[in-house]
């Protein structure tokens, strides 16, 4: 057995070895600590040309098989065992946690939790679908007729597999595709540079669990290869920048993850009791290590900003990185620590405007970006903001980073943005109304919720199966 | 096909070096070009040129002289009166590099000839180039090369210049129409026309293999050139493109030194494509960039350096803008070859390659 694992691509779940490989590097160290085959874009076409393969195998099982088989494969990529890559390698879940943390600077401790929410989504993949179907018979699926509330139905796939173009940043966001083996349809996935393990291992974990390895496709590749994955698959979602989102948002093939832009409103009904939402508030900025798209990038109060920016930064600038094995570690290191230049470079660039202050600073006791046992660290940022116009006031960054901003209750809705998760503190009526009527939220806490909780039977970031699926009027004779 | 013992090898070289040297520097059959030369630089290489090593006494061959000159400088006095083929350099833009020429062309791709199998390129057939022709000497040599086997060659253009300006500035959807155009004439050939040849780059083979199943449609043999090709992507033209059943015959060449054949691929190469110049009419060595006197070590990467010694063209050290590893003697040849060329400085930066 090599002593260093090799991550292949998968080519309907077949292992194939490139002669171009690149060298995954543990992030405090250097080591290398595994290859991955890389392969051009011409091997993408030539596959997609056969996906109809992928297709066919899952199309062997009924939903609720599947279902099963996504639960079972859950219970895996916890605990389970499982193949790393085509030189006998193996690699239990404890590795998994040891390796990601060291490629991806995650702390253990996030790590754990990330896996947690992929197993929660796993395992319940039924209640998933039942939430994105509202409450679809599932044999409805399979036959691709039925009934639901006593009228006729019938529902197609848009694509005969799901392209992924995967971020580095957090392993959580596999979970987005994880109901589309249940809904029969073959992913492609093109994973993230630095952050193979999580997608391959998912797929290690399916395949023992009894999916059919036609249905999955794991492709290390270039920008060329991606944009291959993007044009071939009748539907893919990818990741990328606001310029990405911008680029793709308006074609229906694509699902697009940017930015969240997530806040955090207090109403004026509730802003005189602010000192009881710190904790809440904290925790939407600054969990996960503020790499989520749900973390709160912006707080967004009618009164008592400063006061509120303070008693945030009280809290969040101390913290400090620590050992990744340390349960208490809270801020995650960059693979790439040029993000973390740059991060910090545009946060000193912003506050070169009037009309900004890092009131962390005076509680960070330093600079924001350190480098800790030979990893890279953004320690927490507070940006108490005088306008919502300032050019930090609705910025989202890849660490624990958010402004204060007072804006009146009355201006609120006007001023934020498109926001993909609000946690509005509120009771007002007239408030909640407007909040409910507003098209820029994508996802709306009434009351004291954290950002960063999902609600697994309600469309995430779009609806997969509205995705995957299209109705279409049917008569039978 | 004639196997040399690498003395045999050197000893042809350097006969054939000092009869080049004594055509271009004597009044009697030199150009004007080089004729002045000598006369300006104050030494007769007839009298100092005798090996390969004494090559270094001549500085690297410079590009502009081929942009700038009127090409009846270089034209031999032994040819004078003689109309020449014009040959330009492909993929650049501006003024391109212009070499004249005579019957070059046709006895670098006779010898070629040589090194294809019949069943790859039948005898008395037909052929079609998907490429760059226009003002290079491509156009003709692989017409050469199939007239010389009894065969006709259709042909569908292909502008480089074009394609490398669009992608520079990133009109990519126009670039993939006038690949797509190209690529469709193509189909329309292989539909209609019986083909059992095809030249073209890599990159036109990959489209046109995604527009037709070119086994079915006739083709036994592709010749192929003009790009870098990386060992994996070698291996996918051969695996996955030419499905390990039609004949791939990567070559390396240009207009100023003609063409370069590979050697078969075997399983060691691992898909590294070793290739070795038409010695003795072009001398092929990789080069330390910062001291070009000094060649590299066997297998490391190096830039590579051009000498063509013919009688219509006389090229001393010319610094390709390739980089490549260098590679020992091998199979019937008993000089050094050239291998993964790729663009000279691609590891550290992007260099627009475009189709071609």
């Amino acid at each position: 057995m090599s002593t260093l694992p090799h991550l292949p691509a998968l080519r309907g779940g077949r292992p194939y070895e490139s002669l171009e490989k690149t060298e995954i590097l543990d992030h405090f160290t250097g080591e290398v600590v595994a290859v991955v085959s890389q392969v051009n874009a011409g091997i993408l076409k030539k596959d997609l040309q056969k996906i109809g393969v992928g297709r066919a195998a899952l199309r062997k099982f009924t939903v609720a098989q599947l279902i099963e088989i996504s639960a079972k494969a859950g219970e895996l990529f916890l605990n389970g065992t499982l193949p790393l890559g085509d030189k006998g390698h193996t690699q239990t879940a404890d590795e998994y946690v040891r390796t990601l943390s060291g490629t991806s600077g995650l702390p253990h401790v996030m790590v754990r939790r990330n896996m947690a929410k992929i197993h929660y989504a796993l395992t319940h993949v039924g209640t998933v679908l039942n939430g994105l179907t509202r409450g679809l018979p599932l044999e409805v699926i399979d036959r691709g007729y039925g009934e639901q509330s006593g009228a006729a139905v019938s529902y197609y796939p848009t694509t005969q597999a799901l392209g992924l173009v995967m971020p580095s940043n957090s392993p959580a966001v596999n979970s987005l595709w994880l109901p589309s083996i249940a809904l029969k349809t073959p992913v492609v996935i093109k994973p993230g540079r630095e952050e193979p393990w999580t997608p391959y291992r998912l797929i290690q974990a399916f395949i023992a669990a009894g999916a059919p390895p036609e249905a999955f496709g794991f492709y290390p590749t270039d920008h060329e290869g991606a944009g291959e994955v993007m044009r071939l698959c009748g539907r893919a979602l990818i990741f990328g920048d606001a310029n990405t989102v911008a680029q793709y948002r308006d074609n229906p093939k694509f699902s697009v993850h940017g930015p969240g832009f997530s806040k955090v409103l207090i109403g004026n009904d509730c802003i005189e009791q602010w000192p009881e939402y710190i904790d809440l508030i904290a925790a939407s900025i600054a969990d996960n290590g503020g790499r989520s798209c749900v973390n709160a990038s912006a707080v967004v109060v009618p009164r008592f900003g400063r006061e509120i920016a303070e008693a945030l930064a009280l809290k969040l600038g101390p913290i400090q990185p620590l050992r990744s094995d340390d349960e208490g570690a809270k801020l995650s290191g960059f693979a790439n620590p040029k993000m973390a230049d740059y991060i910090d470079g545009a946060i000193k660039d912003g506050l070169k405007t009037s009309g900004a202050e890092d009131v962390t600073a005076s509680h960070r006791g330093g600079e924001r970006k350190v480098v800790f046992e030979g990893g890279t660290f953004l320690r927490p940022t507070i940006v108490f903001c005088d306008s919502f116009k300032h050019p930090l006031a609705n910025r989202e960054f890849l660490c624990p980073y958010a402004s204060v901003v007072e804006v009146p209750q009355a201006e609120m809705l006007k001023e934020i943005g498109a926001s993909l998760v609000v946690t509005a503190i509120t009771k007002d009526p007239g408030f909640t109304s407007e909040l409910l009527d507003s098209p820029l939220i994508e996802r709306l806490n009434l009351g004291p919720i954290s950002t960063m909780k999902i609600s697994w039977d309600q469309p995430h970031e779009g609806n997969m199966f509205e995705f995957l699926y299209k109705r279409r009027s049917i008569e039978r004779a | 096909m004639t196997t040399l013992s690498p003395e045999a090898a050197k000893a042809q070289l350097e006969a054939h070096l000092r009869e080049i040297i004594q055509w271009h520097f004597s009044p009697e059959t030199g150009c004007p070009f080089w004729l002045n030369w000598a006369a300006k630089a104050g030494w007769d290489p007839r009298a100092e040129i005798h090996s390969v090593a004494d090559l270094l006494k001549f500085p690297h061959f410079e590009d502009e002289w081929l942009r700038d000159l009127q090409p009846e400088v270089w034209v031999p006095k032994a040819y004078a009166g003689r109309p020449f083929n014009i040959f330009e350099t492909g993929g650049t833009t501006g003024m391109p590099k212009q070499r004249i020429g005579w019957e070059d062309y046709k006895v670098d791709y006779s010898e070629f000839s040589d090194k294809i199998s019949d069943e790859h390129f039948p005898r008395n057939h037909y052929w079609l180039m998907m490429g760059p022709t226009g003002p290079r000497r491509l156009r003709l040599a692989i017409e050469h090369l199939a007239n010389v086997r009894g065969s006709s060659c259709y042909f569908i253009d292909l502008d480089p210049r074009w394609v490398k300006r669009l992608i520079t500035n990133k009109h990519f959807d126009q670039a993939k129409a006038y690949m797509d155009h190209v690529v469709d004439q193509a189909a329309n050939i292989l539909k209609h026309r019986k083909v059992s040849g095809l030249f073209t780059t890599p990159k036109l083979l990959e489209a046109l293999a995604e527009r037709v199943d070119i086994w079915d449609a006739g083709i036994r043999g592709v010749f192929c050139g003009g790009t870098t090709m990386l060992p994996q992507y070698t291996r996918f033209i051969v695996e996955e493109v030419l499905e390990n059943r039609i004949g791939f015959y990567p070559t390396y060449g240009n207009t100023l030194m003609g063409l370069a054949a590979s050697v078969p691929l075997t399983p060691e190469d691992e898909y590294s494509i070793s290739y070795y110049a038409p010695q003795p009419r072009a001398i092929l060595r990789v080069v330390d960039p910062e001291h070009t006197q000094n060649t590299v070590e066997y297998d490391t990467w190096g830039r590579v350096e051009l000498t063509t010694l013919t009688r219509e063209f006389f090229m001393p050290r010319f610094l390709e803008r390739d980089e490549a590893i260098r590679r020992k003697p091998r199979n019937q040849y008993a000089w050094d070859g050239v291998a993964e060329v790729r663009p000279f400085g691609a590891m550290q930066k992007t260099i627009v390659e475009g189709v071609y």
